[in-house]
């Protein structure tokens, strides 16, 4: 496996080697401070992997490599796909061996819930990039979410979808955690809007042939279809083929997360896709002048456009996050004093207002409805329609 | 209000002819990828675990040629399976042609190694995004049946199979050069002693079987969409159908590709929640009832 365990580590040899010995070392001044990034740099997912380096170059680029004369050094670490047992190896070696202060990134839930049992022991705090799943964050209280929930998105969704007139959907989603978790949110927004959900299917992670569900779907009868499928090559297949059996030509509606029009698939899409609605969290296209500078600083760190998507602004978030709890603790490493820092801590992020919710520290914020349609330049986008402000995790919710 | 999904739900004589049309657009594109893997695990003994990489680089060229440069489908596919060929007859000569006679696992290590490094060399050359190959309007127009309509290009690639299949079996039952391949496959020693120049016939074959894999990945990028990972994602599927159908036969392939491809297509129409797991209930009868795949050939 091409695996590159370590990308561009920052080192400062001289801040190092004090910093570096034992646990004496937090109490000086001018040190270095290791946060240690755990993403899928290499394999199948290595695109949200550099999506994750693009969002902390992004913060750094922005914000230079200190914060408060402490030394910002990160260590990545690759885990190419859902793997608990070496995402609990990494950590700790981490931890225990580079002394890392704080970890972040995490793509898939399962490695997630493997590193936090680690959390207490180590005095770190974790701040997860993406990992999608609402239990995470009831695993351990050092752990913080700057990402976003598949409930989180799909509620607001199923609203919307509802008001617009349709009562008949059927629901397609990816045979897994995430997967179950949107279909369960959509069904009960779009039943308490007054809407039927009259079939649920659930389709096998490594589906690449769409049409039998395209004829499931058909033969229900359904005038809106609720989809999630994890962002990669299958989103292709289905919207494909929602359009190329006639479901899309026939005024078939459908509705989906985010994850199936990321940016970087929207060209490949095309046509296809248009006229697709989609609730997410977050539009490279977003209009505001902080994300016109993220987006710029963004697409340089990953070498042009068009590659940019929404794992990055989890990472630039989060990096503002470690960056107020690296501020708060003045450098100690003190886990339970930092992510006490930032509970309740409200910022403009590139997606809109956002805070960290001070009962389940996951991220509060905009979840907005977006058709995918082409900007002034033909590029295809995810224009926002629709905006649903403050939006809390509901599948945290008691 | 919710009705309970049924979980069986029993096809109208409708949808049963439609699922047979999908189920046999989507085996002919297994099959025209997996004929060339097939041939090369077959007649030349080689397991070739970097064919899919071999798919992938044609589709690659394809998409180039068809996006980038805004050349025609049927050009862009030529460019492809030519294009791929080139790539792989420096690599014929330099490395397949060592492993030949060697071990399995040999081969196997070998081959995969070529697999990563051409993922590798994908992702830093195009970028991880997908790619798609632009259809002309002719194949992007679904076609209207009567009992349901079917994008143009699924019908190219059912076309595009049976044309394959014929000409393959007429290559290698009925001229020359098939003589003489089954021949040097039989026994390449006395082949050579009558005059047949077997590492000519082994470097031809192999460049039928990388066109054929080029040809498969254009063909059937609609299914199986192009994207670095391509090259080991669908492999498994790939030696599936090849050992279902018994490496080597024509026949075999096509009966193993229809056979999986409508068990595939009508349980994930049947019950989606199961997964593969009719798929590969399947091979695993077929490989116990019949060792060798479907028609494989006993070995030499």
């Amino acid at each position: 496996m091409i695996s590159r365990r370590r990308f561009g580590t920052f080192l400062r040899a001289g801040a190092l080697a004090f910093a570096g010995s034992l646990s004496f070392a937090h109490a000086a001044a001018a040190d270095t401070i290791k946060l240690g990034i755990v993403g899928p740099f290499s394999g199948p997912f290595a695109l949200q992997g550099k999506n994750f380096q693009a969002g902390v170059e992004a913060w750094l680029t922005q914000n230079g490599k200190s914060v408060g004369g402490h030394e910002i050094e990160i260590v990545y670490r690759d885990l190419p796909t859902a793997n608990p047992q070496q995402a609990r190896a990494l950590a700790q070696e981490l931890i225990v061996k580079d002394k890392v202060q704080y970890l972040g990134g995490v793509y898939f839930t399962p490695d997630a819930m493997a590193i936090t049992p680690l959390l207490k022991q180590g005095n770190v705090p974790l701040v997860i990039f993406n990992a999608a799943t609402s239990a995470i964050m009831t695993s351990s209280p050092l752990v913080v979410r700057t990402s976003f929930t598949t409930a989180q998105t799909t509620t607001p969704l199923g609203k919307a979808a509802a008001d617009r007139g349709i009562t008949k959907f059927v629901s397609a989603v990816t045979d897994y955690g995430p997967g179950v978790d949107a279909e369960g949110a959509f069904k009960k927004a779009v039943e308490a809007a007054g809407g039927q959900v009259v079939e649920t299917i659930r389709m096998p992670l490594n589906t690449t042939e769409f049409s039998p569900i395209m004829q499931r779907i058909r033969d229900a009868g359904a005038q809106g279809v609720f989809a999630f499928l994890p962002s990669g090559p299958p989103t292709l297949g289905f919207v494909k083929a929602f359009s190329d059996t006639g479901l899309k030509p026939a005024g078939v509606k459908l509705f989906a997360t985010g994850d199936l029009t990321q940016e970087s698939d929207l060209p490949a899409l095309g046509e296809a896709a248009a006229g697709m609605i989609t609730g997410f969290h977050y539009a490279i296209s977003h209009d505001s002048e902080v994300n016109r500078a993220f987006v710029a600083a963004g697409e340089k760190a990953i070498g042009g456009p068009g590659q940019l998507t929404f794992p990055a602004v989890g990472a630039y978030d989060g990096m503002y996050v470690i960056a107020k709890m690296i501020a708060a603790t003045g450098g100690k490493q003190d886990a339970e004093k930092a992510v006490e820092a930032v509970k309740g801590l409200a910022w403009e992020s590139p997606r809109g207002p956002v805070k960290i919710d001070p009962e389940t520290r996951h991220i509060t914020q905009t979840i907005y409805l977006r058709e995918v349609a082409k900007d002034a330049k033909g590029n295809w986008i995810n224009k926002e329609i629709q905006s649903f402000p403050g939006q809390k995790d509901p599948g945290l919710a008691k | 209000m919710t009705l309970p999904s049924p979980p069986f739900l029993w096809p109208s004589m409708q949808t049963a002819l439609s699922i047979a049309l999908d189920a046999l657009a989507y085996g002919m594109a297994l099959f025209i990828i997996c004929i060339g893997l097939s041939l090369t695990m077959g007649l030349m003994r080689v397991v070739n675990l970097a064919h899919g990489a071999f798919a992938m680089i044609g589709g690659y060229i394809a998409s180039y040629a068809a996006r980038d440069l805004a050349l025609g489908y049927a050009f862009a596919i030529t460019l492809a399976v030519l294009g791929t060929v080139l790539i792989a007859i420096p690599l014929e000569r330099l490395l397949f042609r060592r492993i030949y006679d060697r071990s399995e696992l040999s081969q196997v290590l070998m081959t995969i190694g070529i697999t990563f490094c051409v993922i590798g060399i994908t992702n830093y050359v195009f970028g991880p995004t997908l790619k798609t190959i632009p259809l002309p309007a002719e194949l992007a127009r679904p076609v209207d049946l009567g009992f349901r309509s079917i994008a143009g290009h699924r019908l190219f690639v059912i076309a595009s199979g049976l044309v394959v299949a014929g000409g393959l079996w007429f290559l290698i039952e009925r001229t020359g050069f098939g003589i003489r391949l089954r021949a040097a496959v039989e026994n390449a020693p006395m082949a050579r002693a009558l005059g047949v120049r077997t590492e000519l016939i082994y470097a031809a074959s192999f460049a039928l079987a990388i066109g054929l894999a080029a040809f498969g990945g254009v063909a059937g990028a609609e299914f199986l969409p192009i994207e670095p990972y391509y090259a080991l994602r669908y492999m498994v599927t790939f030696l599936v159908v090849v050992s279902v159908g018994g490496a080597g036969s024509i026949g075999g392939a096509l009966a193993a590709c229809l056979l999986l491809g409508s068990i595939d297509i009508t349980a994930r129409y049947l019950m989606p929640e199961f997964g593969n797991f009719f798929f590969y209930l399947a091979v695993i009868l077929v490989v116990c009832l019949f060792p060798r795949g479907l028609m494989g050939r006993a070995k030499a």
